[in-house]
């Protein structure tokens, strides 16, 4: 039951994620990117990490892509122009590609032959509490941190997003 | 065998993360080329909840969180300099946005 629901979901998320770059409209790859996120919100249910996947759901799939849709909305980007690439990128950019995924999938296959298998509730401590608790104790400085950014970031964006005011 | 190897998902999140590069490095739309950085985080992502899985830690978790709240950041900033790109230069076109480079 584990095994086909990662499956599909897997495969979900694959497909989505080759028509991300393959699709040549902005609106179209945005879409499928939510896909993406969205099939990954249940993988994480499946690892156990029910608040991350809330929060994939919420801040990615909600909060990013909208912003990135109504970015592309705004501009009215359209479908983009074909170019001539380089003679290198043409010859070695897919060789190269799949040379990487190759030694990852070595490496991890030589790293764990016959590790941990994944089944559905075989991790319990990924609940709202626990992270919260995790949170505000050991990891309450980088915490705050984080709101200081997240703090800036807005303070950016407006400022960049402003009318240019004499 | 209702069991799933942790090196599936471990090459999974390989795989979406090459799909990131291969966007990152192929497209020219700026704007798709934000979108896959944001598929590549999502791919590291996972990977991060995985090993929280195999050591039986939270820990994983919480670095997953500050990377979603890292990359609202970075969304929120980086499209905002999109909109100022696109406004003084009527292009999305990664080719055209060379001028830090002569």
């Amino acid at each position: 039951m584990d095994v086909i629901l990662f499956l599909i979901f897997a495969l979900i998320a694959v497909v989505c994620a080759i028509n991300v770059v393959v699709q040549t409209h902005p609106i179209s790859s945005a879409i499928s990117l939510i896909g993406v996120m969205g099939s990954l919100a249940i993988l994480y249910l499946l690892l156990g990490a029910e608040f991350i996947a809330a929060a994939q759901v919420i801040v990615y799939a909600g909060a990013i892509m909208v912003l990135f849709v109504f970015v592309i909305m705004l501009l009215n980007a359209g479908v983009e122009v074909k170019r001539g690439r380089s003679f290198m990128v043409q010859l070695l950019g897919v060789p190269l590609l799949i040379a990487f995924l190759g030694l990852v999938a070595w490496i991890v296959e030589r790293l764990y032959p016959e590790g941990t298998t994944v089944h559905f509730g075989g991790f319990t401590g990924g609940s709202a509490q626990a992270i919260g608790r995790a949170l505000f104790t050991t990891y309450l400085l980088p915490f705050e941190i984080t709101s200081i950014l997240v703090l800036i970031a807005i303070l950016g964006a407006v400022v960049l997003g402003r009318k240019e005011m004499d | 065998m209702s069991q799933v190897p942790i090196s599936w998902f471990l090459t999974l999140s390989a795989v979406l993360f090459a799909l990131g590069i291969a966007g990152f490095l192929f497209r020219r739309n700026v704007i798709t080329v934000f979108m896959s950085i944001e598929l590549m985080l999502n791919a590291v992502n996972l990977t991060f909840v995985t090993f929280s899985y195999k050591l039986q830690q939270v820990n994983g978790h919480l670095f997953t969180f500050f990377v979603m709240v890292v990359a609202a950041a970075e969304a929120a900033v980086g499209l905002a300099i999109i909109l100022t790109v696109f406004k003084n230069r009527q292009t999305l076109n990664i080719d055209d946005l060379n001028s830090m480079k002569d």
